[in-house]
């Protein structure tokens, strides 16, 4: 889903940051587990990353509000470790495997997780040449996907300058539905402050986003 | 309300869920109690925010780095050596007295974890997610922090795979510190773009 609480860019009402001082990486064991099961889990590449979002991006409004980061996490792989037949309700009331596993392609072992995790590589090979350059003005589109998107609310139809080509990459919106890479263009775009919140808006602040080509049309 | 002032309550039975969890996947072979006990300990012991600051400090005291560095941050990173291996698509934006730089992901919580590790929960959060693009002086307020009036603020919302660290003016006082020194003031925050490096 797109138009949902987690696209946050410019809503008011929740209140002041509140750093923590010496924040520890986890504030309880759980936190670690559920951060490190979700990494080996993805090792077995059964989801996209964006599948990944997609899943934390449709739980109720009022849950992900009303939880704290890795708690989405845990709800979020433990709904798509049931919808991809890895786990099943009855295991999961039980707190332990009644079944047979199902093959999976990877599992992380220790001299994996031995290992420094470094990131995926998202580029892929174009199908077309890019089709704006640096300093070209754009519009984005309206777009308003019952699915997965990276263009937030905030940043659909305004107009911005395209600042740097950042190569052809995984289209989230597809990859999110399991329908494939799609590679598509990637670009800085850039808009003035008050293109985005209006005449009052401080002229000093300028924002970008980072824009797939079907985010945006000449302008 | 943030959310490190209800990290305990709102699923009180969250850590026998998670739990159960991890004794399912392991009984299924899935995954290696063993190997995920190493994924914790590389983040709460190696992976963090110091990576980071020794890239900015080499910035600092070698030209030839930063022009690297701000050309193509994965390579540079790489090739420093000191780090642990970087991925694909970072970017270092550089603050200047024209323009002060601030990343965000107001979609969901996309941070540099290799060179700064895991985002701490504000970062995460709905406050900051939310204002860092309309209100960013406000955010930098929260944070203590005021920039001279003709100062432009750019925000970086990290919307696909690439990622950004920032990297802030070394300040006046510091020109003959060694860079080690220089690493210890460049805060995690300085490289988001919420705090500035105080000799």
């Amino acid at each position: 889903m797109s138009n949902t609480i987690h696209d946050m860019g410019g809503m008011h009402g929740f209140g002041p940051v509140e750093p923590e001082a010496n924040e520890p990486v986890f504030h309880a064991p759980w936190e670690g587990r559920v951060h490190a099961l979700q990494r080996a889990i993805g090792a077995a590449d059964l989801w996209t990353i964006d599948g990944g979002r997609a899943s934390l991006e449709s739980l109720p409004p009022v849950v992900y509000l009303s939880t704290t980061y890795y708690e989405r996490w845990f709800l979020g792989l433990e709904k798509r470790l049931i919808a991809h037949g890895l786990v099943a309700a009855d295991e999961v009331a039980a707190g332990h495997s009644l079944h047979a596993a199902k093959p999976i392609k990877r599992t992380m072992t220790v001299a994996d997780a031995a290992k420094p995790p470094v990131r995926g590589n998202f580029e892929r090979p174009a199908a077309a040449p890019a089709r704006f350059k640096p300093g070209d003005r754009v519009r984005t589109v309206n777009i308003n996907p019952a699915t997965h998107t990276r263009l937030p609310r905030y940043a659909r139809d305004k107009e911005g300058v395209v600042e740097a080509i950042r190569g052809c990459h995984v289209y989230p919106d597809t990859a999110a539905l399991g329908q494939g890479d799609h590679p598509q263009w990637l670009y800085a775009v850039v808009f003035g402050g008050c293109e985005l919140w209006g005449e009052d808006a401080d002229p000093s602040i300028t924002v970008s986003i980072e824009a797939f080509e079907p985010y945006l049309l000449s302008a | 309300m943030p959310d490190h002032d209800h990290d305990h309550s709102e699923l009180s039975d969250i850590q026998l869920r998670v739990r159960a969890l991890e004794t399912i996947l392991t009984e299924k072979g899935y995954v290696d109690p063993a190997a995920l006990d190493l994924m914790v300990e590389s983040y709460e012991t190696k992976i963090g925010p110091k990576n980071g600051a020794r890239l900015v400090a080499r910035a600092w005291i070698d030209p030839d780095f930063k022009a690297a560095l701000l050309k193509d941050a994965t390579e540079a990173a790489n090739a420093f050596g000191h780090v642990s291996p970087v991925g694909s698509h970072l970017i270092a934006v550089e603050n200047t007295p024209k323009t002060h730089n601030l990343v965000v992901c107001t979609l969901c919580s996309c941070y540099p974890w290799e060179v700064l590790g895991l985002p701490p929960v504000w970062y995460k959060s709905a406050p900051y997610r939310s204002r860092a693009v309309i209100d960013p002086k406000g955010v930098l307020a929260d944070f203590g922090v005021a920039l001279p009036a003709e100062t432009e603020i750019r925000i970086w919302d990290s919307t696909a795979e690439t990622r950004f660290i920032v990297v802030p003016m070394r300040p006046p006082g510091t020109e003959n510190w060694s860079e080690d020194r220089l690493a210890e003031i460049v805060t995690r925050d300085c490289m988001i773009g919420t705090g500035l490096p105080k000799p």
